[in-house]
């Protein structure tokens, strides 16, 4: 079912991503929101409410983050409000922003998303231990390399996907990120799949030319309703469906080869969007890649491929940028080709389906007509799907 | 122009010092079926969830992955507000009012028994750069903050010490309340210093404890079978993150979220259209200052009209008849909550001993404490 007070899409901004940022949190949500306010061609100003997203505060190693990044969002004296689903942050800042303006109280939002990994020392990674349950799993010394390694070996024995398959996302991504001026130091590049699969195993299977590396940066959007909107020259982007989900916690009791919440999610943004043919009706995707093998999991679990097609629809050449009757999946780069500063990092996917939409996303721009795309992320314990579907 | 929300359940577990006999997650559990049970529904039928936390104080990064299971909302729509239960209060009343959602539920939860060195969790709070390396106990911005206020205002200290007798007191008739205490003035007064003028019985204690409260928007209302609150108006803001940029003596944010919530409730008078109020007392001098950034007392008056009996149970605007977090105990995110409980309490009729009599609008506020100067103000009514 439509929803009544139409959101637009009215500008986007990104910072660089990078690591070891010198800018702290503040700095880089500032850059993120003024970049974005300045591509709306807005002045903070003109905002009426202000929305932020970061994932775990282990990494700013702030209490109370939200609060600590308030001034640099944009937000002070402002009605603001900090929003959190673990890596699935980025796009649900959008969703948050959404209900803010569709609910009828606002006509303006600025949503900013930040992210700085690199202060945890010695490596994120350790953070990520305080992600566990803490008395089943925590003490066993766990991180996120090991949780994926036993989701893709789910996912590859399931449907019998070699190895060069989930090498190639990487490829795919990796080139396409070469084109994006966020894109992080070293982290795009054009590798033959032989170096891919070459790469250090980091847990079995996961190899590193096949996870998105650690990253700073921050991104923000600017959400209008439609009467704002028609009082700016550009016409908008609109949101026409958002969908959120979040499963159980206990993940061993889950059959890890099939992202349920996310086809929950999903089916929830479809039927807001009047979406009934998703493989038709979506001409653009950026499904959340932190790993390889993630973006074909989510593209099953969006429903733009059946389960366990994706595999032959990447040999196919479906996902690609430059497909002419395919779903072009990740042109941005995604996280295997940009960074990965969480939340900033679905910001930037929901930039990117807004800068498709526009026409403005200049090397990146897909080659077929796109009229409607999805931008999508997930996190906390493989748990949560959020889903932004936006069209012209 | 908006379609009505209204609070139609509430479940909660009492507030307690310490619970070693339960879990974090078997304290939302026993809220939640209770909530349910009060709204008539079960959890299947609620269309989104929120949870108020924050992950320092749950010792787990993404504290929102602990929550779906004992809440009954697996594969549902569910996240976290990081910010006090009032603000994720007003996340449920936007995405209701969106109407694709028709039944909402929102829980906060307190294991504040669990945290070793409170201080130091508060201490990350403050900005890395600037003040955190002086290294100073976090306790000191509510010292200085407390100074500034009845400096500027001429409240006193000894009005600051009547707010804990009284709300302790009050706490006696509250089965919930975790602190409740005969105290006079005095033993309040002569109560060791924390961060002069700020002594340690003007701060309230932690207290552990769950509340989840079911929402619905008024054309959902034959769904459920729950007495109906209406959420009349609600606001949200923040002041400055930076304790060296604020005006310490005014709660700038408290005054901003009560300008929204009144704009939307259509109250022009709060002094006389606002019958009982819930107003946060994390800190003794806190309720005076909310009270005065609330329009419900004149600048540099709280103190006086205390004494006054004013906000007395049976003056003309009752404050914290709870006993506030003062009386209840402080539950993090909870709080903010705690207080609109109590005001759906008092409203449905159902408060017990310490119900008032003839009450239809109630204001509760709440701040999410040091050293923040961020918090929500919600205006209930049943018409």
């Amino acid at each position: 079912m439509p929803y009544k007070n139409r959101v637009a899409v009215v500008g986007a901004g990104l910072t660089k991503f990078m690591r070891r940022a010198l800018e702290t949190p503040k700095e880089l949500s500032f850059e993120g929101a003024k970049a974005a306010l300045d591509d709306a061609g807005l002045t903070i100003d003109d905002i009426e409410c202000v929305v932020s997203v970061t994932a775990p505060e282990a990494f700013d190693g702030v209490h109370m983050n939200g609060e600590y990044i308030a001034d640099g969002a944009g937000a002070w004296g402002k009605p603001y409000m900090r929003t959190y689903v673990g890596g699935g942050s980025g796009v649900f800042g959008l969703v948050t922003g959404w209900y803010h303006i569709a609910s009828g109280h606002f006509d303006t939002c600025l949503v900013v998303a930040e992210e700085k990994m690199s202060p945890a020392l010695p490596h994120p990674q350790g953070a990520f231990n305080a992600i566990y349950d803490q008395f089943t799993e925590r003490p066993l010394g766990v991180n996120l390399l090991w949780i994926f390694s036993l989701e893709m070996n789910r996912y590859m024995q399931t449907y019998g996907v070699p190895m060069e398959t989930f090498a190639r996302v990487a490829q795919k991504n990796k080139r396409n990120g070469l084109d994006h001026p966020s894109a992080q130091a070293g982290v795009a590049g054009d590798f033959e799949i032989e170096d891919i699969m070459a790469s250090e195993v980091m847990a079995w299977p996961v190899q590193r030319l096949m996870v998105s590396p650690i990253s700073d940066g921050g991104g923000a959007m600017v959400l209008v309703s439609e009467r704002f909107a028609r009082r700016l020259s550009k016409p908008p982007v609109w949101i026409e469906g958002v969908g959120w989900n979040l499963d159980t916690s206990y993940w061993t009791n889950r059959d890890l080869y099939y992202p349920r919440y996310v086809e929950k999610a999903a089916r929830m943004a479809y039927e807001m969007a009047g979406i009934s043919d998703p493989k038709r009706d979506i001409h653009v995707a950026e499904p959340y890649d932190p790993f390889a093998y993630k973006e074909l999991h989510h593209l099953e679990g969006l429903m733009l491929a059946d389960k366990g097609q994706a595999p032959k629809l990447l040999e196919q050449g479906h996902w690609d940028r430059d497909t002419e009757t395919g779903i072009p999946a990740s042109p941005s780069g995604g996280l295997l080709g940009v960074g990965n500063p969480i939340a900033a990092a679905g910001m930037m996917k929901c930039a990117e389906i807004y800068w498709q939409l526009q026409g403005e996303a200049g090397p990146r721009q897909v080659k077929r007509e796109v009229r409607r795309g999805l931008a999508q992320a997930w996190g906390d314990l493989m748990q949560v799907g959020t889903v932004v579907v936006m069209g012209k | 122009m908006f379609e009505r929300v209204a609070i139609v359940g509430a479940g909660y577990t009492p507030f307690r010092p310490v619970t070693p006999e339960v879990s974090f997650r078997e304290l939302i559990f026993e809220a939640a079926v209770k909530a349910y049970e009060d709204a008539g529904i079960r959890p299947n039928d609620v269309s989104t969830f929120v949870s108020v936390t924050e992950d320092y104080v749950e010792g787990t990064a993404i504290a929102d992955e602990y929550v779906p299971d004992q809440l009954g909302a697996v594969l549902k729509p569910v996240h976290t507000v990081t910010s006090d239960g009032i603000t994720g209060l007003a996340s449920l009343v936007m995405q209701l009012e969106t109407e694709q959602l028709d039944v909402a539920v929102i829980e906060g939860h307190s294991k504040a028994s669990n945290i070793d060195y409170p201080a130091h969790i508060e201490a990350f709070a403050l900005d890395p750069i600037f003040a955190r390396p002086l290294g100073f106990h976090p306790r000191f911005v509510a010292g200085l903050e407390m100074r500034a206020f009845l400096e500027e205002t001429g409240n006193t200290e000894e009005q600051a010490a009547m707010v804990v007798a009284k709300n302790r007191r009050a706490a006696l008739f509250n089965p919930l309340a975790a602190y409740p205490a005969k105290l006079t003035v005095d033993d309040v007064m002569a109560s060791p210093p924390e961060a002069e003028p700020l002594k340690r019985g003007d701060a309230a204690s932690l207290a552990d404890g769950a509340i989840v409260l079911v929402l619905a928007r008024e054309s959902q209302l034959s769904r459920v079978k729950g007495r109906p609150v209406f959420v009349r108006g609600i606001g949200w803001s923040q002041d400055s993150p930076n304790i060296e940029e604020r005006d310490f003596y005014r709660a700038a944010y408290a005054q901003q979220a009560a300008e929204q919530a009144y704009r939307m409730a259509g109250i022009g008078e709060p002094g006389s259209e606002i019958d009982f109020a819930e107003v946060d007392d994390t800190f003794s001098y806190k309720q005076l200052q909310h009270l005065e950034a609330l329009g419900l007392a004149l600048p540099g008056e709280a103190g006086q009209m205390l004494e006054r009996g004013v906000f007395d149970a049976s003056g003309r605007l009752p404050v914290n008849v709870s006993g506030g977090n003062l009386g209840c105990g402080a539950a993090h995110d909870a709080s903010g909550l705690r207080s609109v409980l109590e005001v759906v309490l008092q409203l449905r009729g159902t408060a017990g001993e310490r119900q008032l009599p003839n009450v239809k609008t109630g204001l509760a506020q709440s701040w999410r404490g040091l050293p923040t100067a961020t918090g929500g103000v919600a205006v209930l009514g049943v018409e």
